[in-house]
């Protein structure tokens, strides 16, 4: 399963591939990266159906927000789910998102383990 | 005939007239009045001839010698001194006579007409020395009337003294008083002044508070991320090395030493955020060190940025930085370099975010908010500079404010969102270290612009700062 991950620190990259280090090893899942908006909407648009599965995006990005990315992802494959990120674990963030259609909402800093149970939980 | 009483007459008469230079003495006004009444009663029985020839002259004689008296005796009747010695010939005369026909009737007789010439003379005299004195008092009333109109001036001129004095000295305590009601008001005003430069630095102090949170944040989960992962990658380890695959260890040490490189880089970002922070806070701190422009300049732009996530959820913009990648390191402040740097960048999102507002207003779509700090190097007439630009495609500045915006208090946003004082510090700063601080329009003709005809002023705004680097 393909999973798409959006944020514009690139550190973020490492520290998933580490997290998520045997599961990348047992093939049963890839990452890729983005690290702007505008980036992910380009590896979206790499195959049509896209590949990626389940994207996963910060909300607050230089450029276009992640919000907005989720708006434009949701207009063009429905399908895909989405769970945004965000630094700040607000209300209004939180309605915004889940009313755009987001699947899930997580706060910075990162609670991996219900990260990975929501993972999990699809590839089963 | 009898001179002495008529002589008696005119005197007591030009007594009684008062002048100019001439007061009818008080205590005198009743005697001179009966004094004039006997004096014509005598002269009327006299010529009436009921008084007896020798009885009327007497008391006649009489009467002329009192006056005469009174008038060379006291000093308020002087004004006849002069009429006494006009009439006194005649009066010696007339006596002289009387007496020369009452002994030598003969001698008298004969030169009866030497006598009547002599009377004449002194008649003459007496008339002459009366006009003279008459003439003498007028010109005398006039010098009267001259002293006594330049006595009035004088008077006048007094007044007018008194009056400009006492004008004089209301006016000094009014002047006074407002002179004490300024010098409180500007005292007012200084301490005003200072509590708003305060304020001004606490509120950019609590716009960065907000981006220094999240700048913090963000290094301090990668922290904790990378210290947990790489616990676990330590259990992991563990388990490959019972299983005896030295391979994958070496992997995982490779890892786990990159993580910690990363745990301290980002250790490190926090630190850097920490210390801005309390540079910027610090009060007199106004040490200049060698600064990286560029550095300064991006960490700035991010506190900025974030900060203003932070405080409005719907604000978003892109912004670009353009480094110049040789910039040399100049000896500046770099808390007051960066509260520059803030303020203008504040300055720029908020345009940007204005113009969103706006067009999203009119209906127009696909505006792009852009803000663009750009360094660069530039020499000025064999001067090194370097110059930092801050470019916003936002609302622009109105030509008719572009020369007020430096002005200390000028605010063009709502009441209590901006003290007026960020353009203003900012200017004082950079001409502080030798710089200059400009303002510019956003020339850039892009096509966005062309298609929905925005003015040229309502285009976005440039700054352009220069800071010489090899004077300081």
């Amino acid at each position: 399963m393909k999973i798409l991950i959006v944020d514009d620190e690139k550190d973020v990259e490492t520290l998933f591939r580490q997290k998520f280090r045997k599961e990348i090893k047992t093939g049963n899942l890839e990452l890729v990266f983005a690290f702007s908006g505008r980036e992910a909407l380009d590896i979206l648009e790499e195959s049509n159906p896209p590949k990626v599965m389940y994207m996963f995006s910060d909300i607050n990005m230089p450029g276009m927000s992640g919000l907005e990315l989720l708006e434009e992802v949701k207009a063009r494959y429905p399908e895909l789910q989405v769970s945004m990120i965000s630094a700040y674990g607000d209300q209004e963030n939180h309605d915004k998102a889940m009313d755009s259609g987001a699947t899930g909402f997580f706060t910075k800093p990162i609670d991996f383990e219900s990260l990975k149970k929501e993972i999990n939980n699809l590839l089963q | 005939m009898n001179v002495e009483i008529i002589v008696a007459i005119i005197l007591i008469s030009y007594l009684r007239t008062s002048s100019l230079t001439y007061e009818v003495p008080l205590r005198w006004k009743k005697t001179l009045k009966w004094g004039l009444i006997v004096s014509i009663t005598v002269w009327i029985l006299d010529v009436s001839t009921l008084l007896g020839d020798v009885f009327g002259k007497v008391l006649s004689i009489l009467l002329v010698g009192a006056v005469i008296y009174a008038i060379l005796r006291f000093k308020e009747l002087d004004k006849g001194r002069q009429l006494v010695f006009a009439w006194l010939p005649l009066l010696l005369l007339s006596l002289i006579i009387e007496v020369v026909e009452f002994i030598f009737p003969q001698f008298y007789k004969r030169w009866d007409d030497y006598f009547l010439l002599a009377i004449f003379c002194a008649i003459a005299w007496g008339i002459a020395m009366w006009i003279n004195n008459n003439r003498q008092r007028k010109a005398l009333e006039r010098e009267k009337i001259k002293s006594l109109a330049r006595e009035q001036e004088f008077k006048a001129t007094e007044q007018m003294k008194i009056m400009l004095e006492r004008q004089v000295r209301e006016r000094t305590s009014a002047l006074t008083q407002q002179k004490e009601e300024l010098e409180k008001t500007l005292e007012e005003l200084k301490s005003t002044q200072a509590q708003l430069i305060h304020a001004e630095k606490m509120a950019s102090l609590g716009e960065l508070t907000a981006g220094i949170a999240h700048e913090i944040q963000n290094p301090l989960n990668f922290v904790n991320n990378f210290s947990e992962v790489s616990s676990e990658l330590l259990d992991e380890m563990k388990e490959e090395l019972q299983k005896g695959d030295i391979e994958e260890v070496k992997v995982l040490v490779e890892d786990i030493k990159l993580n910690l490189e990363k745990i301290n880089h980002h250790g490190k970002r926090a630190d850097a955020i920490v210390k801005g922070m309390l540079m910027h806070s610090r009060n007199n701190s106004e040490e200049k060190s060698l600064t990286d422009i560029n550095a300064l300049a991006e960490e700035y732009l991010r506190l900025s940025y974030h900060g203003l996530r932070a405080k409005d959820k719907s604000f978003n913009a892109s912004f670009k930085l353009d480094l110049h990648p040789d910039l040399p390191s100049i000896n500046i402040v770099p808390q007051d370099i960066g509260r520059v740097f803030l303020n203008l960048i504040n300055n720029a999102f908020y345009a940007v975010n204005q113009q969103a507002k706006n067009l999203q207003e009119k209906g127009i779509q696909d505006y792009t908010p852009k803000v663009e700090v750009a360094t660069a190097l530039y020499s000025d007439h064999g001067r090194g500079n370097v110059m930092i630009t801050i470019r916003d495609n936002g609302i622009g500045i109105p030509q008719a404010i572009k020369a007020k915006i430096f002005q200390p208090f000028f605010t063009t946003k709502p009441t209590g969102e901006g003290t007026g004082l960020g353009l203003s510090l900012s200017y004082d700063i950079i001409k502080a270290h030798g710089g200059n601080l400009e303002v510019g329009h956003n020339d850039s003709n892009d096509q966005f612009n062309a298609e929905i005809g925005l003015e040229e002023s309502c285009r976005g705004t440039v700054f352009t700062i220069t800071l010489p680097y090899d004077n300081i």
